[in-house]
């Protein structure tokens, strides 16, 4: 524990300033990812337990993307729609056969799909780390405040990151679509009996959510080393993270995502051996005060 | 029931016979090594599926207490302060405690959330394996071999007293597994799994229920962690590794949850195959993958769920919970 180094980094400006920007690009990156887990979970009742490998997929698509145009813009929204199209297929031809099994299949077919995405990452990309580098566009210097530093590409990503969270936002609660899909979490019998095609309802879902941690992937790109297997400790901090906000709640993911960047950030300061544990108290004092999570309805946690 | 449990005893021992008779057959090491690794994982896989298959909690972290059994052991016995069965008993105590924190926060939720959280709390226990250097190793695990004085008269450091030891700490543990299921504790862990409410109204304690299964399931998962360090002489990052837990639902699975020594035929059945695979590709991810979806996507059902007498197989089809039922 370094705590006198976590108080002297809270007492001194460009400390707190450089920690909080790390922060919140760490929060909203995992926001992202988190935000399609638990938009899946809300209207499907299923934990995609392969979401860290779509965020994979979409950091490479964004890698090859950039490699070959590199546009930045293009590589981003490659591995968006790249994730998703993928995301399609893995419903239509894979999750889609255990809708309303039991959980040990449905987490049976995740955990199969992930073995074959790493590997075959593996045999496409190779198994070293692969960096993409800083786009040219946002090679400048960083801005000072107050003596803290930040980078240019920090503020793009919080800014785009924010962005994508109103639009789902406005999606979800002042749109038809929204309305449908609301529905459908509470009730799909009856949607299903108002005539719309509920399959297509869950179809659209669940490459909403991966076209997300897609997006979540190619964003980080540039700032994170590209290895086969590295979505899954992405899966996991995710899934704490929802379990945070309350399973089926962006909102909730939102909240809680920035608190997990900042522990992280902060953490990695005060305690850094111990920033992954903190996580799982933090996880572990939510389940025992709130169970259902920060923002979760009491539906939320229905079997 | 007491000729029941007389049968009982009477296969074990037999069982017993004949796996020690087996090496003589040829092939000794081959057969022998094989038959240990087999145990090791058909103990985790069998610890397993008290939560899986009779109580119908999906622990996705169980690999935590298979490591925790043979670092426990590991690090005890380097130490050079115990005897072996000391060892082993500690840290069998050891993992008990472990199991008795995280279960105490665990077995209150629901399905997907335990599933979850069981895994949050291996990768938790895995990162602390990583950078606790000064007692596991770190990266590299326990090295240097693990030392075995002998006791009893018992060399572990011999391979054939090593079989030997391993297959008879197995089949007690199966032995005390059977005893388990089919005691009335055994029995109320099924009720909880089926009707859970019913239970509480019949004045059952289900966290108290859930929290004792949660320990013991980690304790056997744990001994088989254990004859795993035996077996390698060492213990290894990778066995809190989540890749680790997800062969050990597989092999529930592959073997039939709706059986009790299904997950130990899906042990043996998957630890054959890992053998055969590893000779011919390094895209082993790929392969069992592969088989996992076709499993998953078309059979559905393990190995001794197809051998059940028809009228078990109908029973199962028609409640809603299917795939996690067991009947012995």
């Amino acid at each position: 524990m370094e705590l006198d180094a976590l108080f002297s980094c809270l007492t001194s400006m460009s400390c707190l300033i450089t920690q909080t920007t790390s922060g919140l690009i760490i929060g909203m990156l995992f926001f992202l990812v988190a935000a399609g887990l638990t938009l899946i979970f809300g209207v499907l009742g299923i934990v995609n337990f392969a979401h860290g490998a779509f965020y994979m997929a979409g950091a490479y698509f964004g890698y090859t993307i950039f490699q070959f145009t590199g546009s930045y813009a293009a590589s981003v929204l490659g591995a968006g729609l790249g994730a998703a199209v993928l995301g399609v297929l893995f419903e239509r031809f894979a999750i889609r056969r255990v809708y309303g099994e039991n959980v040990l299949l449905q987490l049976l077919v995740c955990y199969g799909f992930v073995l074959v995405a790493d590997d075959l990452v593996q045999i496409i990309w190779g198994s070293e780390y692969l960096s993409m580098g800083m786009p040219p566009a946002f090679r400048l210097p960083p801005f000072f405040v107050a003596g803290g530093v930040i980078p240019p590409f920090y503020v793009f990503i919080i800014g785009i990151a924010a962005l994508i969270a109103a639009a789902l936002w406005w999606l979800i609660e002042r749109t038809q679509y929204g309305r449908i899909i609301r529905a459908t979490s509470v009730n799909p019998t009856m949607v299903s009996a108002l005539g719309i095609p509920t399959p297509l309802v869950y179809l659209s879902v669940f490459a909403l959510g991966l076209f997300l941690a897609g997006l979540a992937g190619g964003l980080a790109a540039p700032i994170r080393a590209l290895t086969p297997g590295m979505g899954f400790s992405v899966l996991i901090i995710s899934f704490v993270i929802t379990v945070i906000g309350g399973m089926g709640s962006v909102a909730g993911a939102l909240v809680a995502a920035l608190l997990i960047g900042l522990t992280r950030s902060f953490g990695s300061i005060g305690f850094p051996l111990f920033v992954d544990g903190m996580m799982y108290v933090l996880m572990g004092l939510v389940l025992v005060i709130k169970p259902t999570g920060l923002m979760g309805r009491e539906e939320a946690s229905r079997p | 029931m007491t000729n029941q449990s007389t049968k009982t005893v009477l296969m074990v021992i037999a069982a017993w016979v004949a796996l020690i008779a087996l090496p003589s057959l040829g092939h000794a090491d081959k057969i022998t090594d094989f038959i240990v690794f087999a145990s090791a994982y058909g103990l985790l896989a069998m610890g397993l599926n008290l939560l899986i298959g009779y109580t119908g909690l999906i622990s996705f972290g169980h690999a935590m207490f298979f490591a925790s059994g043979a670092y426990g052991f590991g690090a005890l016995m380097q130490s050079g302060a115990f005897a072996v069965p000391v060892a082993f008993l500690l840290s069998i105590g050891i993992t008990s405690a472990i199991a008795l924190l995280v279960g105490a926060i665990c077995v209150r939720l629901s399905e997907i959330y335990f599933a979850f959280l069981t895994l949050a709390f291996q990768m938790f226990f895995h990162s602390i394996l990583l950078s606790w250097v000064e007692v596991t190793g770190g990266d590299n695990g326990l090295l240097g071999g693990i030392p075995t004085p002998v006791f009893f008269g018992v060399d572990l450091s011999n391979h054939t007293h090593l079989y030997v030891f391993c297959v008879t700490v197995t089949l007690i543990s199966i032995l005390i597994m059977h005893r388990i299921v089919n005691s009335p504790f055994g029995y109320t862990l099924r009720m909880i799994r089926d009707n859970e409410r019913r239970a509480i109204y019949l004045g059952v304690n289900v966290f108290a229920i859930k929290l004792t299964c949660f320990v013991l399931s980690a304790v056997f998962s744990s001994v088989g962690g254990i004859i795993m360090a035996l077996f390698v002489s060492g213990a290894y990052p990778d066995f809190a590794f989540w890749t680790t837990s997800g062969e050990a639902i597989f092999m529930v699975m592959l073997g039939g949850v709706t059986h009790f020594l299904g997950p130990l035929l899906g042990a043996v059945i998957l630890t054959g195959l890992n053998d055969v695979v590893i000779t011919y590709t390094d895209h082993y991810g790929l392969f069992l993958g592969s088989i996992i979806l076709i499993f998953a996507l078309v059979l559905r059902k393990g190995v001794l769920d197809f051998v059940q007498p028809h009228r078990k197989r109908s029973k199962t089809k028609t409640s809603a919970e299917g795939a996690s039922h067991a009947e012995t």
